[in-house]
């Protein structure tokens, strides 16, 4: 790893929609991407309902952001962990979540999946490598 | 509130000449917002304009420089997917100018 | 006549939901909103309390903040009814008082 880049790790624990962590997170992810860190994103408690599929948002007025959560891989974050233990909790699956991807520019923009189903232990090892994890 | 005329409408913008409601956009708009920062709208500004409205229309946000300059490269060749051309039709940025024109907010992490 | 209970904190950040569920008479109506709802999921770990609360309690969920997360009818407990913000204003008319948990 070249001289300055540091690990970052955004780790994303609250519901969306109920108070403006999610949100705010996404947008502070959104800005670190401008400056070619080592950024990855876990998702893990109640954080694993901010990326669930088919939000519709119509009924309740709020403003729906989960479709940001596809543009991350413009953003070259194409790191997602998400937290196998938290997912069971809560009834939950890979297949309630969105499929977040990106477009590999060296091998011919081949899409691929930036997901990665992660156990608790593991999620702890990750936190440990990290030089600088922000939750929220 | 300041607000921008066209075609007989008044639509309200913010202190930086972003539009409030974005919904209120149409073509006009851009080319009215484009008379006043003295940018003469060609075809290469309307590509531009269009990408960030299919970008904002399918992701809710309006994208980031670098985010922008490649994807206008693999949409539209990387002529254009650079940013001295992205520059060149929008001399104070095609993040803000561009979004501006556009309809779009400002671009999330623009200062 | 019977009491409104409302929650609105997801119960598996906080306890809210399980202190109703605890503190609520037979008959009375139990309104799950905002991030509340997914309370109301199946297989989850509340799933039980849930159910048991079902059995003799009104249990009910906003339409609205369900499908903003993301969920339907078809993904939460049978038993729980769904209700629209009308419906959220005819329980509030129906019953004695309201409660909201935070």
């Amino acid at each position: 790893m070249s001289e300055g880049i540091k690990k970052f790790m955004f780790m994303n624990t609250k519901a969306p929609y109920g108070t403006v962590y999610a949100l705010e997170s996404l947008e502070v992810v959104l800005i670190s991407a401008a400056f070619d860190q080592d950024v990855s994103l876990a998702f893990c408690d109640d954080g694993v309902f901010q990326i669930t599929d088919n939000q519709k948002t119509d009924g309740s007025g709020m403003k729906n952001f989960s479709a940001a959560y596809k543009a991350l891989g413009d953003y070259d974050i194409n790191k997602i962990y998400v937290e196998k233990e938290s997912l069971e909790e809560r009834g939950l699956t890979m297949d309630n979540l969105m499929k977040l991807t990106y477009e590999d520019e060296d091998d011919d923009w081949a899409e691929k999946t930036s997901m990665y189903l992660v156990t608790r232990a593991e999620l702890a090892d990750l936190i440990d490598e990290q030089d600088v994890t922000i939750s929220s | 509130m300041a607000t921008i005329s066209v075609e007989g409408k008044d639509l309200e913008v913010d202190e930086e000449g972003y539009l409030v409601n974005l919904d209120e956009w149409f073509p006009a708009v851009a080319s009215a917002m484009a008379v006043i920062d003295e940018v003469e709208m060609e075809d290469d500004h309307w590509d531009i304009i269009n990408f960030l409205r299919e970008y904002y229309e399918e992701y809710q946000i309006a994208p980031a420089v670098r985010v922008l300059t490649k994807a206008v490269a693999k949409k539209l060749g990387k002529e254009k997917g650079n940013s001295k051309y992205l520059y060149q039709l929008f001399p104070y940025g095609p993040g803000k100018q561009a979004c501006k024109f556009a309809g779009l907010p400002k671009p999330t992490g623009c200062v | 006549m019977a009491k409104l209970h409302i929650v609105n904190k997801s119960p598996f950040e906080r306890n809210s939901l399980k202190s109703c569920l605890g503190k609520s008479k037979e008959g009375s109506t139990i309104l799950l909103i905002e991030d509340a709802v997914v309370g109301a999921l199946k297989g989850t770990v509340v799933a039980d309390d849930l159910s048991s609360a079902i059995a003799n309690k009104n249990v009910c969920v906003l339409g609205s903040d369900l499908n903003t997360r993301g969920f339907t009818e078809a993904e939460i407990l049978d038993g729980i009814k769904i209700v629209d913000y009308a419906g959220f204003v005819d329980l509030v008319a129906e019953h004695s008082n309201v409660q909201s948990w935070l």
